[in-house]
This record gives C-alpha cells, sequence and structure tokens, in this order.
C-alpha cells in the first residue's frame, strides 16, 4: 500500500469566506504580513493502486467545477 | 399522479414533502438502498443531511441505488425536483449544472426569503406568474450557487435560471441571486429555500409553496396553466 495524500483547494476566483474569514483574524492576533488566506480539505488515503487516485478524485474526492485537487504520495 | 419522495439516512425533510406532495397527488417514500420508483410519476429529492453530508453535501448520495434509478428517469424526460440538499444532490449528480458553495456568512442560516419567478414556463413553475413573487423559507449552510461565467450565459439564454432571490433577501451569496435552477431540457429542477414548508399559511408564512407541487401535477397530468 502507497501512502496518498489529496489537498483540496477552492478554484482560484471563487470567494472562499473561510480564507478571508482567517486572513483577518490573524492581524487581530498579532500576525502581521498575511495574504491569500486559503481553506481547503486534506484526504489522507493508503492505496494499493495509485494511477486510480486521479479517477477517484474526479468522482468523489473533489467537484472538479469549484475545487482543484493536488495529489501527493509518500516515497 | 404519484409523486416519489427519496428518503437518505440524514435526510430531514422527506415527511414534509411527502405531506405538500400529498396535498396535489398521491405521494410515497422510496428508501436510498431500493431501485424501485415504484411507479412515480415524478421524484422528489427531499432536504437534510444525506448521509451525515460527508465530504462535501450530495457527494455521497448521489452515487445511492435509488440515485441509479433517478439518473435514468430524468434522462428519459421524468420530472426530478431538488430541494435544499436534493438540490445539491443533483448538482453532484450532474443532473443540473453549477455547485453550491458555502454561505458567505459562514452561517446556517434560517429566514423567509422573498422569490421571484424568472420563468413561468416551465414544468414546476408553470402555475406561477412571470414576475410573481414568493415567499417561502430557506435554511441552509451550503446555498451559494456558483457556475462558470459562460455557463450561467448559456443557462440565462436557455430559461434555466426559474428563481431568484428579491432584492435584498440573497443571504447566502449566489451568483446573480439565483436561488433555483432547471437543467436545460427542464425536466430537473432544484431549488435552496423549501416549497414543502411553505403549504400552510398558519405555519409556513405562505402557502407559496404549494405552487411548485401544484405546477408539476399539471405538467404530468397535460394540463398547460
Amino acid at each position: 500500500m502507497i501512502r496518498a495524500r489529496v489537498l483540496i483547494r477552492p478554484k482560484a476566483g471563487i470567494l472562499d469566506p473561510q480564507g478571508v474569514a482567517v486572513e483577518r483574524a490573524l492581524p487581530a492576533l498579532g500576525f502581521a504580513g498575511v495574504a491569500n488566506v486559503h481553506v481547503g480539505r486534506l484526504v489522507e488515503l493508503d492505496v494499493e493502486d495509485p494511477a486510480q487516485l486521479e479517477s477517484m478524485c474526479e468522482k468523489l474526492l473533489a467537484n472538479p467545477l469549484v475545487e482543484d485537487y493536488e495529489i501527493v504520495l509518500d516515497e | 399522479m404519484k409523486f416519489g419522495v427519496l428518503q437518505f439516512p440524514g435526510s430531514c425533510d422527506d415527511l414534509d414533502a411527502l405531506n405538500a406532495a400529498g396535498r396535489v397527488g398521491d405521494a410515497e417514500l422510496l428508501w436510498h438502498s431500493e431501485r424501485d420508483l415504484k411507479g412515480a410519476d415524478a421524484i422528489v429529492v427531499p432536504g437534510g443531511f444525506s448521509y451525515g453530508d460527508y465530504l462535501r453535501a450530495g457527494a455521497i448520495a448521489r452515487f445511492a441505488p435509488i440515485m441509479e434509478s433517478v439518473i435514468d428517469f430524468a434522462k428519459d424526460g421524468g420530472l426530478v425536483l431538488g430541494i435544499c440538499n436534493g438540490f445539491q444532490v443533483l448538482c453532484e449528480a450532474r443532473l443540473l449544472p453549477g455547485a453550491l458553495l458555502g454561505n458567505m456568512n459562514r452561517r446556517f442560516t434560517f429566514r423567509q426569503v422573498g422569490l421571484e419567478v424568472l420563468n413561468s414556463g416551465g414544468s414546476f413553475t408553470h402555475g406561477c406568474a412571470l414576475g410573481e413573487r414568493l415567499s417561502i423559507p430557506a435554511k441552509h449552510s451550503w446555498g451559494r450557487y456558483y457556475a462558470d461565467a459562460e455557463t450561467l450565459a448559456a443557462m440565462d439564454r436557455a430559461g434555466q435560471l426559474v428563481l431568484r432571490y428579491a432584492a435584498g433577501q440573497n443571504f447566502n451569496g449566489s451568483l446573480h441571486d439565483i436561488a433555483g435552477v432547471s437543467n436545460e431540457r427542464g425536466n430537473v429542477f432544484g431549488l435552496m429555500p423549501h416549497p414543502e414548508h411553505a403549504i400552510d399559511e398558519l405555519v409556513g408564512g405562505s402557502s407559496d409553496g404549494l405552487k411548485i407541487f401544484e405546477s408539476m401535477r399539471l405538467t404530468v397530468e397535460g394540463v398547460h396553466a
């Protein structure tokens, strides 16, 4: 089995209210110099055939209409 | 005519939808793990939190066995109404264009909303007048309608933008104030507000929701308002 991580993010250009909220909260806590905050999801899974991951993302793990996904395999 | 109302684990507006549909026709619940639509003339995919809304609202429910039959039914031209979570399920199933994102206010919000009928010629709204204002409750966290600009322009030309929030009522941040859309063929319709909760003026704020169910009955029975 191979350990995989799928990072799912809101597509560029789609308003991300969670990211906006976090971006506003950080300066309020004294963290200056923060920009372009986006909040997404992480799916971790063990797979026998990593070649299936893209299809898994397209069909279920992400909604390609509104989300980008990135597949990262642990070596 | 007979309505089939789907019931997933986590549906919570299924019985209200059954009751509303039962005001204008016969209505029967259809359990998610079955495949038989039991002779229904129209399908209602109700509100709630199907399969816990895990991953994304509607993402798991769209693969339920009953949904395979509903997708075939829709492709044959059968009427399918999706309300709230049902709208999300129909978008995930690609029976409707676009997607529903988290509300701009980042909160679950419940309020009575005013809706304007933009297309009164369709199978779900021909019991309404063009420009008519409906008063119907909405309650959701993930109701911000999104489709890309090209898709929205094509939908607008084809009359698929059926309902919009009246001025000042778009609390979720939907593009173009969109509250309800149909597919290109016009036999699948989804909306975030809950017509099944607005069937009695005593508790629903109005009985405007019945007009959606009544329009469906007229369509199935071949009566054009």
